[in-house]
């Protein structure tokens, strides 16, 4: 099948506002006769329910979670970009665009990141009528401050907590579309299956997480919302329960996958303590403003960080970046740290990590500055390890944070199923191969407040008059004895192995093969490992209880057991990239510096890979980048 | 470390439950408290039991599906700490600790530790936000709002809607919760429209489930982010106002 972006023609900054002219409209007395399932209800599933259900659609919202409002875009930190210009420092929706499109390492579309740029202006406003409160300055105007990446100011942030702001904006927004215009809630409900019937998205089969019962739902159009993948790896920022069950089950009903290897590594998180480490603690990029990383020249020093003087520190990143220095990009840092803890340099108990030392800058600003600008990333960072950074130096180390990959989408988010939407984290449309800071809180809160609730009309017009498939149809009722046998078959198995236990083999293989380098002999061995896992899983797991009350490590085991098949993809996808580009890099492809080489000329598409099986090899469809508007250069931070 | 863990296991609501108690040893000091019940956990699938099934999902503090009483407090004996951020090494070798899920009427149990706290989503549903629809919103520096007012709603923006607070009470109130994402939005001009029928209806949907504030400030004490009890002082006496006002006066404006 051919893949039709639908992008529209037309000069790059009216291709949006003609677009939105050309598509069809639903009358607004017949938007209430279209049905549409949301799920996930993070910044992109929350804000969408909401805006559709204002329009008249009626939504039904599905979330895992106990409340819409624990999502994980709740524990983003930092900030939201847009190009307001608030801070008269030269900032424009096309400067704007242009830092997302080099930063994504020229691998986005440019018509959909230049809308998400259009777009942003539109969200801060937005988020401040519904009371998030954003930072003001003493004069009660909005603060901005400037973030990775960009050479202005454009950052709106709440304090170390935007995502919780912004995403309560969302809920509170969803639910007074429960309260006020009849959205139905299905919370502790967990997506199983998506309904495909004579080539369109009829619906989905869920699961209710207390009872076990499984159920359909049909509807006109099916929205996922459902978060990124990183948890493939195991360890990672993302919280425990963010799985790419959703996505991956839709792709094993037709939709595309695109980009899987596009993951992003952040440099600064808190190392792993123990082998019963459950998840990683991100802290802020900011902190590189004004601490310092080195590692001890010799291998495996055993001093303490304050018995090691200066003449035996490597501060290497200052050493190999003279000109940005500790402010490199996250890709670059991330590499940087992991050469030296792979050459036995690393400091720590287990050796896992390179300092960040705020010495010379605590004796430089004082201790009262200090605390000022990080003083409540220390406390966390005490809480967490015991140890007092403003006495001893911060210990970091890389951690998977984002994934850029995600389900194909065109210019209307829709898959290419027809009526299977596609938003936020979930598809793979505006941040390339690697995403800047504060941009991923812009992407979710534009797909759905100012993009969907266009764009799906366009889908939705022709149908005007049909019912939705019956859930008596055997499409569903097929899906729903399927999703049963899984269950039943899991339950079943009684082995040796917990569900953790072999998720933390599928973590390692992933991050020592797949993680922060790659290689095509890494990836080759890592793809013959992945089947022998999954067959382990298949015959091996123990998953105990039932499956009519309330059983987290069944909900985990089903959850595993797509990380199982889809890492093997995402693989695959790093294997067949034969370039370095943003967060996919090849250890083949480098210039002599180290840093990522790209290979436009055989390079520049879209990865989207079709399902054909589990021990298939999946069919790749190539979507070409054209870059009519800018230029693709070498990023270079020497 | 060696613990002593007394833990509440009820499989469903409507079987009895029972505390069971499981030597833990070989801590380290090092894990978080829900680490140490993941490896209570995966010792007792070995075992072929069922593992104890508790809410949690960033472990990080911010989302506030963690929480569960350990030795009779809120989220254990560090302050301002979610159970997520609380870490092992805030006990001592041989310690016995008990943990039980939150109890109050309004957070009935599902399983273990886990209880359905959708009562607060329907408080939200009555009234906790603004009435915007998506589009037509002025530019965000339209308004502006001093810096104190915006941290004083920040301050009560950032419960993290874990129950805690209703877990620490002895009546089983919610006046902290309700009051904290109430002020959030009345110390903002964009809240001010809706200002009295929020408060009203609030108020009255958090009294159908939860008890009632006889000022124990136990929920301050408990809360992961210090939420102050202030603004219960200010949710009363906006409910007071709003009793008063005659709601559908045309052009009432606040003070």
């Amino acid at each position: 099948m051919a893949l039709d972006s639908k992008i529209p023609a037309g000069p790059l900054e009216a291709k949006w506002d003609n677009h939105k002219f050309d598509i069809k409209l639903v009358n607004p007395a017949n938007k209430r006769r279209f049905d549409i399932i949301v799920v996930g209800t993070g910044l992109a599933g929350a804000s969408a329910a909401a805006s559709l259900a204002e329009l008249g659609y009626r939504v039904k919202v599905v979330t895992f979670h106990d409340s819409p409002r624990r999502a994980h875009s709740i524990a983003a930190q930092g900030g939201i970009n847009a190009a307001k210009n608030y801070k008269n420092d030269g900032d424009s929706v096309y400067r704007l665009f242009y830092d997302t499109i080099k930063g994504g390492d020229y691998r986005a579309r440019e018509a959909n990141v230049y809308r998400l740029a259009q777009t942003s202006v539109d969200i801060i406003d937005q988020c401040v009528a519904q009371g998030v409160p954003f930072a003001r300055e003493y004069g009660g105007l909005l603060d901005n401050r400037s973030f990775g990446g960009a050479q202005v100011s454009r950052t709106f942030y709440a304090r170390g907590q935007t995502g919780q702001q912004l995403l309560l904006g969302a809920y509170q927004a969803l639910m007074r579309a429960v309260h006020s215009y009849g959205v139905q809630l299905y919370p502790r409900t967990e997506m199983l299956d998506v309904v495909v019937k004579d080539g369109h998205t009829a619906g989905i089969v869920c699961r209710d997480l207390n009872t076990g019962e499984v159920f359909s739902m049909s509807g006109h159009a099916v929205v996922l919302a459902t978060g990124g993948y990183g948890n493939a790896f195991y360890l990672s920022t993302n919280a425990k329960n963010s799985n790419v069950t959703a996505a991956w089950r839709a792709a094993k009903k037709g939709a595309y996958f695109a980009n899987p290897c596009y993951t992003q590594i952040h440099p600064t998180c808190i190392p792993a303590s123990d082998e019963f480490q459950s998840k990683l603690t991100l802290m802020s990029e900011s902190l590189r403003n004004d601490g310092r990383v080195w590692v001890p020249k010799q291998t495996d020093d055993a001093r303490s960080a304050d018995q090691i003087p200066e003449a035996d520190r490597d501060y290497f990143l200052e050493r190999r970046y003279p000109a940005f220095g500790n402010l490199v990009p996250r890709d670059v840092a991330s590499r940087a740290i992991k050469h030296e803890v792979d050459a036995g340099r690393g400091v720590g108990p287990l050796k896992n990590g390179a300092y960040l030392d705020f010495t010379e800058s605590t004796e430089r600003l004082g201790h009262a500055v200090i605390e000022e600008r990080y003083g409540n990333l220390f406390e966390m960072y005490d809480r967490i390890t015991g140890e007092d950074p403003y006495k001893l130096p911060m210990r970091i180390y890389p951690a998977v944070h984002y994934t850029m990959g995600g389900l194909w989408v065109d210019y209307n988010l829709m898959s290419n199923l027809p009526g299977l939407f596609v938003l936020g984290e979930a598809n793979f449309s505006d941040h390339g191969a690697n995403r800047l800071g504060a941009s991923a809180l812009m992407q979710g809160l534009a797909d759905g407040y100012f993009v969907l609730p266009y764009t799906i009309g366009d889908y939705l017009a022709p149908l005007l008059g049909t019912k939705p498939l019956s859930i008596d149809d055997p499409a569903f009722t097929e899906s729903e004895h399927s999703v049963a046998e899984q269950t039943n078959r899991m339950l079943a198995i009684k082995g040796t192995k917990t569900v953790d236990e072999i998720h933390r083999e599928l973590g390692h293989v992933l991050w020592d093969n797949c993680g922060m380098a790659r290689t095509e002999q890494s990836l080759s061995k890592a793809l013959a490992e992945i089947p022998a896992i999954r067959e382990e899983f298949w015959k091996n797991v123990c998953v105990l209880g039932e499956n009519e009350s309330r059983n987290q490590a069944l909900e985990k085991a089903g959850r595993v057991a797509d990380f199982l098949e889809f890492g093997e993809l995402m693989v695959l996808d790093a294997l067949r990239r034969n370039e370095s580009c943003g967060g996919h890099f090849r250890e083949e492809y480098q210039t002599e510096d180290g840093e990522a080489l790209r290979d436009d000329e055989n390079y520049a598409y879209v990865a989207a890979w079709e399902f054909k099986g589990v021990d298939a090899e999946p069919e790749l469809h190539k979507e070409q980048l054209n870059f009519e508007f800018v230029h693709p250069s070498t990023r270079s931070y020497k | 470390m060696r613990i002593q863990l007394t833990v509440w296991r009820q499989p469903s609501p409507d079987v009895d439950g029972k505390f069971e108690t499981y030597d833990v040893p070989g801590v380290s000091p090092d894990m978080s408290f829900l680490e140490m019940l993941d490896v209570v956990n995966e010792r007792l699938m070995h075992d072929g039991k069922e593992p104890i099934a508790f809410d949690h999902d960033c472990r990080e503090g911010i989302c506030g599906s963690c929480g569960f009483m350990i030795n009779g407090q809120a989220h254990g004996p560090e302050r301002a700490t979610a159970t997520c951020q609380l870490h092992m090494r805030k006990f001592r070798d041989g310690d016995h600790l008990t943990i039980e899920p939150w109890r109050a009427a309004g957070f009935p149990l599902v399983k273990d530790l886990i209880v359905d706290r959708s009562t607060f989503d329907r408080i939200i549903e009555s009234g906790g936000y603004v009435g915007v629809g998506t589009g037509g919103a002025p530019d965000g520096n339209l308004i502006p709002i001093p810096k104190p007012v915006a941290d004083a709603a920040m301050d009560a923006a950032a419960c993290i809607g874990c129950g805690a607070c209703v877990a620490a009470c002895p009546n089983g109130a919610a006046q902290l919760f309700t009051s904290a994402k109430m002020q959030h939005l009345n110390l903002l001009p964009q809240g001010q429209a809706e200002r009295w029928d929020r408060t009203i209806n609030m108020v009255e949907t958090m009294e159908t489930y939860f008890g009632s504030c006889t000022n124990h400030q136990e929920c301050e004490a408990a809360c992961p982010k210090s939420i102050s009890i202030d603004f219960i002082a200010l949710m009363n006496k906006d409910y007071a106002k709003a009793q008063l006002k005659q709601r559908r006066l045309v052009g009432q404006s606040f003070p």
